[in-house]
């Protein structure tokens, strides 16, 4: 009852919901980035929702499997293959003791998601199989997946089944350019007008430095309303009081290079805080990549609690069209 | 631009919403000491209370943050839940004789310019204020000490409280418990360093830190602690003990006490020997004591570490 890897991909981690309850002491969430081809994996393979899956990004893995399971990648647009032979993505897959899934390039988006029956079953730590790079806990040893490694598999699922498929209408898109919610605030005062509006007004491109923790981005530069700096902030006009960082909430260190946070993050420090992407669109951001264009577009409140009741039906619909 | 303008009390405390699971409360833009103890009264109180929808409250140097759960409270509606406990505990929290915290005082031992730090920093004077010198002459210099020894003197010599956890795993924000006028504050590096060794005691803003792991980091670095304050496997009793992977807890007060190579190596043979336990005290802090009198009470405080 394991997968076996054959060739890593990128960078490719176990992930499940997250390790929620902590952030006070300085744990991230991680967990899945693109939530939603997370869950609906799950739901494809028959597993209940929070179980382990694996996430890579650009470059999927090759993994071998040594039971006969169920299987299913959503996620990025990328062609996979079964012993060579091309499979359907967003569609569940029996897969036989022996056989190799493998990926083929990229062609949107730009994380694929792999679910399979029973789960990936590592053990919890603080309460969840996620990986967390950075001080190495969670997921497969607290690192990514390299060559060799065995991933032992769970006996839970609920329901495996080959041939469960999602409505094309419910396959996200990904566009080059991707739009981004966000709510303005916290700490946006302490940008002028003109950089608040040209903020929300540039299309921005995805650096190379854009992953699991954040994406940073190119485009404009903004400027701060100059001060007398609060005691306790430090000197640069970039610097507040150290706080606590919303998971999603973007800040511009030095003006060039707006960032937002992301699962694997640092939960609080000294910049300012210029607003937080909606916690629905980092789906849509975890599929843009390097060289892709962002625009953040404001919404209210009332706006940002709709698209997340939106989504949570959706989602809903998607697992009863499943079960 | 859409209006998500959040609401501020008369008090001045500021009110947000971190997109939609988060509601951010800023008591003061400044770091004081009755700023935070009004952030600790009030996160206390929202704790006890559990709320539903509550999902995580964190408590940071002058403001806190909440991770809220919006399918089952309305941020807006959280947020009058906020206020209400703000008017009841909040700016008393300076005041009032019975808000105390129970609490610990842990003594810390840090090696100041030890030469680990000293090796990355004279690497990255490039990003430096002023790279002819080291970090602590720069902190002494513009902080108006004659020396670099005077400096540690000062650093070393009252108490701290932790204001703050977070950025990573297990990193406290330590503020000095001393008035304002001699407070240090230093500003952070002007352009942060790739490399941070792991257990590097830093300064920047008005805050001491305690770096848990290597990693990048801006604070100027000022020394090293020998014991180690995240351990993820659980080794030193102390964390075994707990059954938590960092030591530090918010609100816990810390003495940094200086100490030279030979008790360093001391140290880091008890945590190579897996025996290695901080020295801590329970004690009782009071607030508004501490603001009558914060040298007679620092003295209490850090003479329970001495009994």
């Amino acid at each position: 009852m394991s997968v076996l890897v054959r060739d890593p991909g990128l960078e490719t981690t176990v992930q499940d919901t997250g390790r929620l309850g902590h952030y006070a002491i300085g744990f991230p969430p991680s967990g899945a980035l693109d939530s939603y081809a997370y869950h609906v994996g799950n739901a494809l393979v028959g597993n209940a929702p929070g179980a382990a899956a694996l996430e890579a990004v650009y470059l999927g893995p090759t993994l071998e499997f040594t039971t006969d399971t169920v299987v299913a990648v959503t996620g990025a647009e990328i062609p996979v293959t079964l012993d060579g032979e091309p499979v359907p993505t967003w569609e569940s897959v029996a897969v036989r003791a022996g056989q190799t899934l493998a990926f083929g390039q990229l062609a949107g988006g730009a994380r694929p998601y792999v679910a399979v029956a029973g789960g990936i079953d590592v053990p919890p730590y603080y309460g969840s199989r996620s990986t967390y790079t950075l001080v190495g806990i969670g997921g497969f040893g607290g690192r990514a997946l390299a060559e060799g490694d065995e991933l032992p598999l769970g006996d839970a699922a609920v329901d495996p089944r080959a041939g469960r498929r999602v409505d094309e209408a419910d396959i996200p898109e990904h566009p080059t350019t991707a739009e981004l919610r966000l709510l303005v605030g916290l700490h946006s005062y302490r940008l002028t007008p003109d950089s608040l509006e040209r903020f929300t007004s540039t299309p921005w491109k995805v650096t190379p430095d854009a992953n699991r923790v954040g994406y940073r981005y190119r485009g404009a530069e903004l400027e701060f309303v100059p001060r007398e700096q609060p005691f306790g902030a430090g000197s640069d006009p970039a610097n507040v009081t150290d706080c606590g960082y919303p998971v999603g909430s973007v800040q511009v260190p030095g003006g060039v290079e707006p960032i937002v946070l992301l699962q694997d993050a640092v939960t609080g420090g000294g910049y300012a805080t210029l607003g937080t992407v909606v916690s629905v669109d980092r789906d849509r951001l975890a599929q843009t990549k390097t060289g892709d264009h962002t625009r953040f577009v404001p919404v209210d409140l009332d706006e940002a609690l709709t698209i997340r009741r939106d989504r949570a039906g959706r989602l809903d619909r998607v697992r009863r069209s499943l079960a | 631009m859409a209006d998500v303008t959040g609401t501020t009390t008369d008090t001045g405390t500021r009110y947000d919403f971190g997109g939609d699971e988060f509601v951010y409360v800023e008591i003061s833009p400044e770091m004081s000491l009755p700023a935070h103890f009004a952030s600790l009264a009030i996160t206390r109180r929202l704790r006890e209370e559990a709320l539903p929808g509550v999902e995580e409250i964190c408590p940071s140097n002058a403001s806190y943050m909440v991770r809220v759960d919006p399918d089952r409270i309305d941020p807006r509606d959280l947020v009058r839940e906020l206020q209400r406990i703000e008017a009841e505990v909040g700016s008393a929290a300076s005041e009032d004789p019975d808000f105390v915290v129970d609490t610990r005082i842990v003594d810390v031992p840090i090696m100041f310019a030890d030469p680990w730090t000293h090796e990355v920093l004279m690497r990255f004077r490039d990003r430096h204020q002023d790279p002819s010198g080291t970090d602590l002459d720069y902190g002494a210099r513009i902080n108006g000490y004659d020396s670099a020894e005077s400096f540690i003197a000062a650093l070393a010599g009252a108490p701290y409280l932790v204001t703050m956890m977070g950025f990573v795993p297990g990193l406290p924000w330590c503020f000095q418990l001393v008035p304002r006028e001699r407070q240090v504050e230093v500003p952070k590096y002007v352009r942060p360093r790739t490399e941070t060794p792991e257990r590097a005691f830093g300064f920047g803003g008005a805050f001491a830190v305690i770096y848990p792991v290597k990693g990048a980091g801006g604070y100027q670095l000022f020394g090293s602690a020998p014991a180690p304050i995240f351990d993820g496997a659980q080794e030193q009793p102390d964390f075994a003990d707990e059954d938590s992977v960092v030591f530090f807890r918010h609100g816990d007060l810390i003495r940094f006490r200086r100490i030279d190579q030979a008790e360093y190596d001391d140290v880091r043979g008890q945590v190579e020997a897996r025996r290695w336990r901080y020295r801590t005290r329970p004690v009782r802090f009071s607030p508004s004591r501490w603001l009558a009198d914060p040298d007679g009470t620092n003295a209490a405080l850090v003479g329970e570490l001495d009994r």
